[in-house]
């Protein structure tokens, strides 16, 4: 408690700190206590410049589309056209702007991974802003979700016990090695590869778009990281059998087995069957 | 030999010389084989590219023996649970069955034994592949006619059987994958009316999964469905022999005479050769892409999936009926019937085979054709058939991508359910307009064949005229291709029967013989016969005219005439006499 | 047609000394004469002896490669470990790389070389035979059924309709025991389909850690793949309840997935109203078409997508189907918190989970 009175203390300063202590005792009453914890976890209490700096770049890059004030956008047939980000912390702003799909190039169905806009002090700025709007999720420390904190003589239980949690919570839309899948209406669970250990983490904390959450109350803190333990291993395990054909499954390889194998045999076939160089010189006598 | 018949001493000598030919003696005596194989011996094979792809088939089954005894050496066909201690330390300490996890050991802890297990994966995968491109060469050349009908059932149940020969293989190592596979095997069953769930219970022995089905499953896959293969396989091949190869007409290729390269030398280091190179590329296969990675599904767990859950391709038309169906369902007297599963899991499998089976018979009794064929048809010349099966390509294709939905959309970035939406109403009109352009397509190189023959081939030497007007030099095409062209059957219409036939006859039966006349009519109806000798004599009569030389030693563009039949005449460029179409001994750059 | 006096006429002339008249084929027969087979053209290697040496060098070399890449295979084998310390090429098995490739080289070459050999130096004049009638004659087949008459005959098999009659239900009724003893393949289903190890009071746990579950660490937007307790509980032998595949038949029909929405979002069927907890409902996890679990929970828009077959399902909406091959709702398992604050179930499903079977009846 002692981290919490010293963030409402900085923000008592801010220009919005009426509201946001309104937001925050509505929010406490509501029973929502449980949903504190990690924010608990935020190291640094964000001081009111950084969010003045975070608040600055949100008018200019958020706005359009989130509301001025952070309270989402609904289009006249009562659709989220950006949803309101009271509450939903700084992990969801770290993780959205820091993946690169906020700021959206365009309202769609679904906010894709792209180039990173913002530099690390403005993602910081932002999500400093964000929190400030409502608790939420924060950041996560280093030690939660770097699988490197784990000690040798246990990564390898972490990993496995990591693998069994993927495969229950992951694999139905991100496939078995993780190189996504479809969901429905042109959505999609993006692939997991090259995505860093604290994006992953965010998203499992978060739930961004239209992935559920997977609270620290029930999927733990260290399952979350043997998660990320067992991700990190695939991706460092060597490709045993030759190249992976995408591991999209059996449809792809089913692709190079008619390409590469019956395209290769019919291709010999071919040539086998040709008629070779005839000589002009006649036979000889 | 004529050992029996010389002296002791010249006996002896000849066997010392020649150890074979004492051993062949020997095996003679005793088998009398000696008759049976002399004609064999020389036996005489048709050379074409595509005569080779049954042959990949088969080279791809022996793959499949060798590897398959390799993998039998490690695997356990069990369900019995046991904590997995090898190699692969993403599972170590997990539960799991006796099937994974020696197959777990066969991938990490036995040298080869990857390699292996992707070789046969990759030559299942051939092997069903190569049967159907065979089967598409027979329908599309008409091999299948008489006398050939009963290779072509043997060889679609050979096709049956290997798909669920890959079914079964695909089930055994008891991943994430094949459990799923399985699980989806076990609804179909379910819904079987009146008897689904009694069957299901029998064939896992009790509630899904059981610890039966993996057993059960090995012995179906290493002996019941292998040794049906190699029997049909050997009378696939008897027959072949029995009834000889057909061949592409051509000169000296008549319905009489097979003309080709003797099965000893060639015909034997050509198909030896070959099965090297199939067992070759499916080693670098198996070498240098990876497939079924079964580490990375885990094992199977009945509350797990993974997106991307797909059974190998030749299921994927099953599996794109499956996901294509709508959602129906008929709750009657207490019962229910779920038409969702029955329909595109067991009933139309079912038409699609009967179809496929009764097509020789179904396609004899509309030709009214009784008669032996020998000579491949070209796909054009039976653009009906020819555009039957593009129209069932179509179909296969169409389901195929049906069953790779979220593959495709998820690799296209395209909308899921749009994909379906689009597939519940392109399986219906794809077909028909693929049968549509393909019979088009057909008929026009029909046309062109016989003008072609009729007008020859164009040269690509512009001819000016006196007057001025350019026209492209036709010539006649060489005998031996119009031979070719020409070598084929006139189509012949079946007659409906006159009203003085039916006198006595019953109803139904002049009923199925009208219905006859007019598929005989559609099948046949606009294709383009071949031009008859008259015809072909009228089309040169109006070359010659064409040709005349007229009174002042040059040829006139009659008006309006743009033809392009002209005489020759005057020099070509100078440089054409090297256009490598003479022999240029002789010539030379004219001098200027 | 006269033959040889146009030799640019459009009309093929056939070869040689052996063209027939064409003009008294009839229309049906061919326009054409068979003109017969070419005479054979040799080959390079037929005529000229250094190409022939060439083209043997050439199969040799092959050969010899093909016994180079086995013995490079034979040296892979032992060379590139395998195991939980694999030796790695540019990020592949080395072991199953380099087998493969040495191995599929030293086919390739031996089956390269084979066919080389056939092209360029083994004899390739075509050679011609006869097709006979594939059909016996007729006096062989006028034989045969002699033969079999005389031997149907001989048997009295037709005169002596009580033997052949009795020979057939003797037949038949060996098909009874073939029948029968297949039997026991499996139990009958009985009832089995029609419930879960779902039970009043059970505790909906975390699948794999087996944790119970309150509804206060539920957030808005969560999807909780879970079981029932007894999975994760022991007997007092301290053996777990439920194992191999006796687990593995309970979690096919018991599987669940806990979810939480707005309670506003939420539209329950009546009857349904009191089966969750705050905005806490919870599903069966086996899909209605053909039983594959599914868990891609949609949670903005509250679809539930079986990666199957793509059924989707509005978790909202009492697992209503919204789209694809399904045709029944998903079963929704009543929950409940109970004393100590957890979740538990209300009761069993009230209907048979998983695909639909004949028997299953309309609930």
């Amino acid at each position: 408690m002692r981290l919490i009175s010293a963030r409402l203390s900085a923000k008592r300063r801010s220009p919005l700190a009426g509201l946001v202590v309104l937001l925050l005792g509505l929010l406490l009453t509501g029973g929502a206590y449980a949903v504190l914890a990690p924010a608990n976890a935020q190291t640094d209490p964000a001081d009111q410049s950084t969010i003045a700096k975070g608040r600055s770049l949100f008018l200019v890059g958020c706005a359009s589309c989130h509301g001025a004030n952070g309270e989402g956008i609904v289009t006249k047939n009562g659709t989220q056209y950006g949803p309101p980000l009271a509450g939903v912390g700084a992990a969801a702003v770290d993780f959205q702007v820091g993946t690169g799909r906020m700021p959206m190039a365009r309202p769609g169905v679904q906010a894709a991974r792209k180039k990173v806009v913002y530099t690390p002090d403005e993602i910081e700025a932002l999500a400093a802003y964000v929190a400030s709007l409502g608790p939420g999720p924060a950041i996560p420390e280093r030690d939660a979700y770097d699988p490197s904190t784990i000690p040798e003589d246990e990564r390898n239980e972490a990993i496995v016990r990591g693998g069994q949690f993927f495969e229950t919570n992951c694999t139905a839309c991100h496939n078995f090695a993780a190189s996504g899948g479809a969901l429905p209406g042109g959505k999609f669970a993006p692939s997991l590869r090259g995505v860093s250990n604290r994006h992953i983490y965010e998203a499992m904390l978060t739930g961004p778009q239209q992935m559920p959450v997977f609270s620290d109350g029930v999927l733990k803190s260290s399952e979350k990281r043997d998660i990320i333990a067992y991700l990190n291993s695939i991706e460092e395990a060597p490709n045993y059998g030759g190249a992976t054909l995408g591991s999209l499954g059996p449809v792809s390889e089913g692709l190079f087995a008619w390409i590469v194998g019956i395209g290769a045999c019919v291709g010999f076939a071919i040539w086998i069957a040709s008629s070779s160089v005839r000589s002009k010189k006649g036979i000889k006598a | 030999m004529s050992t029996a018949t010389t002296n002791g001493k010249t006996a002896a000598r000849t066997a010392r010389r020649n150890p074979i030919a004492g051993i062949l003696t020997w095996a003679d005596d005793r088998t009398g084989l000696a008759t049976a194989s002399k004609k064999q011996i020389r036996k005489v094979f048709p050379d074409h590219w595509s005569f080779m792809l049954g042959e990949i088939a088969l080279w791809s089954f022996v793959v499949l023996l060798l590897t398959g005894t390799f993998l039998t050496l490690w695997f356990k066909p069990s369900m019995g649970e046991v904590v997995y201690n090898g190699s692969y330390d993403q599972l170590r300490g997990v539960s799991m069955s006796e099937a994974y996890a020696s197959t777990l050991h066969i991938s990490f802890d036995v040298r080869g034994g990857l390699l292996m297990r992707q070789m046969h994966h990759w030559a299942a995968m051939l092997f069903v592949g190569a049967m159907f491109v065979h089967m598409m060469r027979v329908f599309m050349t008409g091999a299948f006619r008489k006398p050939r009908e009963l290779n072509w059932i043997i060889g679609g149940l050979l096709l049956q059987l290997g798909i669920l020969e890959g079914f079964a293989g695909y089930s055994l190592p008891d991943d994430l994958l094949s459990g799923t596979g399985l699980r989806i095997a076990q609804g179909l069953m379910q819904a079987v009316p009146v008897v689904g769930t009694y069957v299901s219970f029998f064939v896992f022995d009790g509630e899904f999964p059981g610890d039966a089905i993996i057993p059960r499953l090995y012995t179906v896959h290493v002996l019941l469905i292998p040794g049906i293969l190699l029997a049909l396989i050997g009378a696939h091949m008897l027959l072949l022999v029995y009834q000889k190869h057909t061949q592409w007409p051509g000169p000296g290729r008549t319905n009489e005479n097979v003309v080709g390269y003797p099965m000893l030398p060639v015909y034997a280091a050509k198909a030896g050769g070959f099965f090297f190179i199939v067992f070759g590329v499916t080693a670098l296969m198996g070498g240098l892409m990876s497939l079924n990675p079964v580490w990375r599904f885990g094992p199977y767990n009945p509350s797990q999936v993974t997106a991307g859950s797909q059974p190998d391709w030749y299921m994927g038309v099953a599996e794109g009926l499956l996901r294509i169906f709508p959602g129906w369902e008929t709750h009657i007297f207490g019962f229910t019937i779920s038409w969702n599963i029955l329909i595109p899991g067991v009933v139309l499998p079912g038409v699609i085979f009967t179809v496929f089976f009764a097509y020789p018979f179904l396609e004899a009794w509309i030709t009214g054709d009784k008669r032996e064929h020998h000579l491949l048809q070209r796909p054009r010349n039976a653009p009906t058939r020819t555009a039957f099966l593009v129209g069932m390509m179509t179909l296969y294709g169409l389901l195929w991508a049906a069953g790779g939905n979220d593959i495709l959309a998820v690799t296209f970035h395209l909308n899921l359910n749009y994909i379906t939406y689009f597939m519940r109403v392109a399986v219906f009109v794809g077909p028909v307009i693929a049968f549509l352009i393909t019979r088009r397509w057909c008929i026009s190189l029909q046309r062109a064949d016989r003008d072609r023959l009729l007008h020859g081939f164009e040269s690509g030497i512009i001819m000016r005229s006196p007057e001025g007007a350019y026209a492209e030099k036709h010539l006649p095409i060489s005998v031996d291709e119009a031979y070719t062209l020409t070598a084929r059957d006139r189509d012949e219409l079946v007659q409906a029967p006159t009203p003085a036939d039916e006198n006595g006859v019953a109803n139904r039966k002049v009923r199925m013989m009208r219905l006859r006349a007019r598929l005989s009519q559609y099948w046949y109806g606009t294709a383009i016969q071949k031009p008859t000798a008259q015809e072909l004599e009228e089309a040169q009569h109006h070359a010659e005219h064409e040709l005349e030389v007229h009174e002042d030693g040059h040829q006139h563009l009659e008006s309006g005439d743009y033809s392009g039949e002209y005489e020759f005449d005057g020099h070509a460029a100078d440089g054409h006499q090297f256009d490598g179409r003479h022999a240029i001994e002789g010539e030379e750059l004219r001098k200027h | 047609m006269t033959e040889h006096d146009n030799p640019t006429g459009t009309t093929p002339q056939p070869r040689g000394g052996h063209g027939t008249d064409v003009a008294t084929v009839e229309p049906a027969g061919d326009p054409i004469a068979d003109p017969g087979m070419h005479p054979h053209e040799p080959r390079p290697t037929d005529v000229d002896e250094k190409a022939a040496r060439r083209a043997e060098r050439q199969v040799a070399t092959l050969f010899g490669l093909s016994s180079l890449f086995a013995i490079l295979c034979v040296v892979s084998y032992f060379a590139f470990p395998i195991g939980d310390d694999p030796a790695i090429i540019l990020g592949f098995g080395a072991s199953n790389v380099a087998l493969g490739l040495c191995l599929g080289l030293a086919l390739l070459c031996i089956g390269i070389g084979a066919i080389q050999w056939a092209r360029k130096l083994m004899s390739d004049v075509e050679i011609v035979e006869a097709r006979h009638p594939v059909a016996s004659s007729e006096k062989d087949r006028e034989e045969a059924v002699v033969a079999l008459n005389q031997g149907i005959s001989d048997s009295g098999i037709a005169r002596r309709p009580l033997i052949r009659n009795s020979l057939i239900g003797a037949l038949a009724a060996l098909g009874l025991p073939a029948i029968v003893f297949l039997r026991d393949l499996g139990p009958l289903p009985g009832g089995d389909l029609s419930s879960t190890v779902w039970k009043k009071g059970m505790r909906v746990v975390n699948d794999v850690a087996g944790t119970p579950i309150r509804p206060e660490e539920v957030e808005i937007g969560q999807l909780i793949n879970a079981e029932p307790g007894v999975f994760f509980e022991e007997n007092a032998e301290g053996e777990p309840k439920f194992e191999g595949t006796h687990l593995n038949q309970a979690k096919g029909k018991a599987a669940v997935i806990l979810v939480r929405m707005k309670p506003s979002d939420i539209t329950p069927a009546k009857g349904r109203e009191n089966w969750g907890v705050d905005g806490i409902l919870c599903y069966s996890k086996i899909c209605t078409h053909v039983g594959c679990p599914i868990s891609l929970w949609e949670q903005q828009t509250h679809h539930l997508l079986c990666p199957c077959h793509q059924s989707t399902f509005d978790l909202a909406d009492n697992g209503k189907v919204i789209f694809g091959p399904a045709a029944r709702a998903l079963p929704q398992l009543p929950i409940m918190v109970d004393g100590e604050g957890y979740l538990v179930a209300q009761s069993d499903f009230h209907e048979p989970v998983g695909p639909s079977y004949w028997e299953r009846g309309e609930r």
